[in-house]
């Protein structure tokens, strides 16, 4: 049996998370084959057929798949079902959205944000926030996942050479139709795939204070990401948040600047490689997992940091 | 317009989960339960939109066993009208609570579906979604801002990228997000006056669901300690470590 995956496109560009399901994929075993569905989907096709470890891109490209809309896309993946063993999507927010209403479809019970394959019925998940970890067992005929991706390392890009067929697209549901998009533009790399990231807490103080984390963030090549209560307080927007209910990082190196440490940011970055944080309060809980602690004020170690940085 | 709003019992958000010796799942005995949070945001925008007259009544479900009665009482003494409760003696799967809440929502007909986008034990994020599926339904998720007008609701996602405005089709199931609202706290009062309101009791096997589990827990077990590592001095011994030991940067 074969193994289908919800690529994840915009503008003929796959998302990084689409390779590391690749990667979770080809542990479990089998032929891979892609769902490039959405308007634009020639180029994305031709870059999912690249991917290394793809042997079939199915390719749907009709507007109403664009954005994601599960009313329209779920029923499309429902239709390819049959011939797959495992249905599988990154745990972005597209996946999330889209994947449960596949299994519901299905009566099948899906298994979410998995960070480590067993063999292709057992895996590995993180449950309360990652505090505990649950290994998981299904026996349903159809298996419908969706993968955490900082888990499992990214397939190569390029260098496959994966047949592209086209497939017909259903009527539109009419449930639900895409109005905009408010998404942060930056130059800086993804928050989710950086090697650095820089993140920032309530001990920011405001918005504005941010623009000194960027700065390093722009010697360093890294992202810039922040706590829950940097996001609640209005410092910046949602998209910037690491934790449990916002993104999970594991770059190789994540700085935290003025972030106390609450268990539901660390679920968020405890998995980084080397973790330094930067904090007044010698008590605060983030110190307990650095693997280098600064006690200092922030205003004081930032623009130093920028300047050692050269 | 009804409104349901399903509400779940965890684990307290505050409270430090602890795994089982035998490693069959973690230990729920003396350990405080609350509804969760993102359930309890649900019940507010619910109440919300009562106070602003496009709802009359706000119905709060939960499923599990008599102490999930404390939960909806709950969300009677934050303002729901009435609360049903669908006893159940064991854990149940996201696909089976999306069934039985199907049967709640044919028998109660609201035109929306408040829910938290997911529960803080498991962390499925799936509830919501397989109830729009089952019922055809339109479905938003992530959602931090919501306008109904007439047959159509306006809404705003959060998601990976920023915020996404989609326009769905009434009635939808919709799950919140953190930011949608902050929850107010049940007065003493209002807390007094929720005893008296209407909690219903249905059993699993009246709503004819059958909620045997389909996945099995292998083993539950602690994530590997991250142990605290060293302080430095000052930024200049913190980039030499970067550079010459942790080869970072």
């Amino acid at each position: 049996m074969a193994i289908l995956i919800l690529c994840e496109h915009e503008d003929g560009q796959i998302a990084g998370a689409t390779l590391n399901t690749v990667a979770a994929a080809q542990q479990i075993g089998g032929d891979i084959h892609m769902l490039v569905a959405g308007d634009a989907s020639g180029d994305a096709a031709n870059a999912a057929a690249a991917i290394m470890g793809v042997d079939k891109v199915l390719v749907s490209a009709d507007a109403m798949y664009a954005h994601g809309l599960a009313e329209n896309l779920a029923p499309l993946i429902v239709k390819l079902a049959g011939d797959f063993s495992h249905l599988m999507s990154p745990a972005t927010t597209t996946g999330k959205n889209v994947m449960p209403r596949v299994a519901a479809m299905l009566d099948v019970m899906q298994i979410s944000d998995i960070i480590k394959v067993e063999n292709d019925t057992t895996f590995q998940r993180p449950i309360y926030a990652g505090n505990a970890l649950a290994t998981i067992s299904s026996s349903e005929a159809i298996k419908v996942i969706t993968v955490r991706s900082t888990a499992f390392e990214a397939v190569a890009a390029t260098g496959g050479s994966a047949a592209i067929e086209t497939i017909d697209a259903d009527a539109d549901a009419g449930l639900s139709s895409y109005v905009k998009s408010e998404l942060s533009s930056s130059e800086r790399p993804e928050l989710t795939s950086a090697p650095i990231v820089i993140s920032g807490g309530r001990g920011m103080q405001d918005g504005s204070n941010f623009a000194m984390l960027e700065k390093v963030a722009d010697k360093l090549g890294a992202a810039v990401g922040a706590s829950r209560a940097a996001v609640d307080a209005g410092f910046v927007p949602n998209d910037y948040q690491v934790g449990q209910t916002g993104k999970v990082v594991a770059p190789d190196l994540y700085v935290a600047v003025g972030i106390s440490g609450a268990i539901q940011h660390l679920a968020g970055m405890k998995d980084s490689k080397v973790i330094v944080a930067i904090n007044k309060d010698d008590e605060a809980p983030i110190f307990q997992v650095a693997d280098f602690g600064l006690v200092a004020d922030l205003f004081d170690a930032v623009p130093e940091l920028e300047k050692e940085l050269g | 317009m009804k409104i349901v709003v399903p509400v779940k019992r965890v684990i307290d958000y505050n409270v430090k989960v602890r795994v089982k010796a035998d490693q069959s799942g973690v230990e729920l005995a003396n350990v405080k339960m609350a509804m969760n949070p993102f359930d309890e945001i649900a019940v507010e925008q619910a109440l919300r939109l009562r106070e602003a007259g496009t709802a009359e009544e706000v119905v709060a479900v939960s499923i599990g066993p008599s102490q999930n009665q404390e939960t909806i009482r709950t969300a009677l003494a934050m303002g729901a009208d009435r609360g049903i409760h669908i006893e159940a003696s064991h854990d149940i799967e996201p696909l089976a609570v999306a069934k039985l809440l199907k049967a709640v929502v044919e028998k109660e007909s609201p035109e929306l579906v408040l829910v938290g986008k997911q529960a803080i034990d498991d962390d499925c994020n799936q509830t919501g979604q397989m109830l729009a599926a089952l019922l055809g339904w339109a479905q938003g998720t992530f959602v931090s801002g919501i306008e109904l007008s007439g047959d159509k609701a306006k809404i705003i996602r959060e998601v990976d990228g920023g915020l996404e405005h989609l326009e769905i089709a009434m009635p939808a199931i919709v799950t919140v997000d953190l930011r949608l609202n902050e929850p107010r706290y049940a007065s003493l009062p209002n807390i007094m006056k929720a005893k008296k309101k209407p909690l219903d009791s249905i059993s699993v096997e009246e709503l004819g669901v059958d909620v045997s589990p389909r996945l099995s827990i292998v083993k539950v077990e602690e994530p590997e300690a991250r142990s605290a590592g060293i302080k430095v001095s000052d930024v200049g011994e913190l980039v030499d470590k970067l550079k010459n030991e942790a080869k970072v940067i």
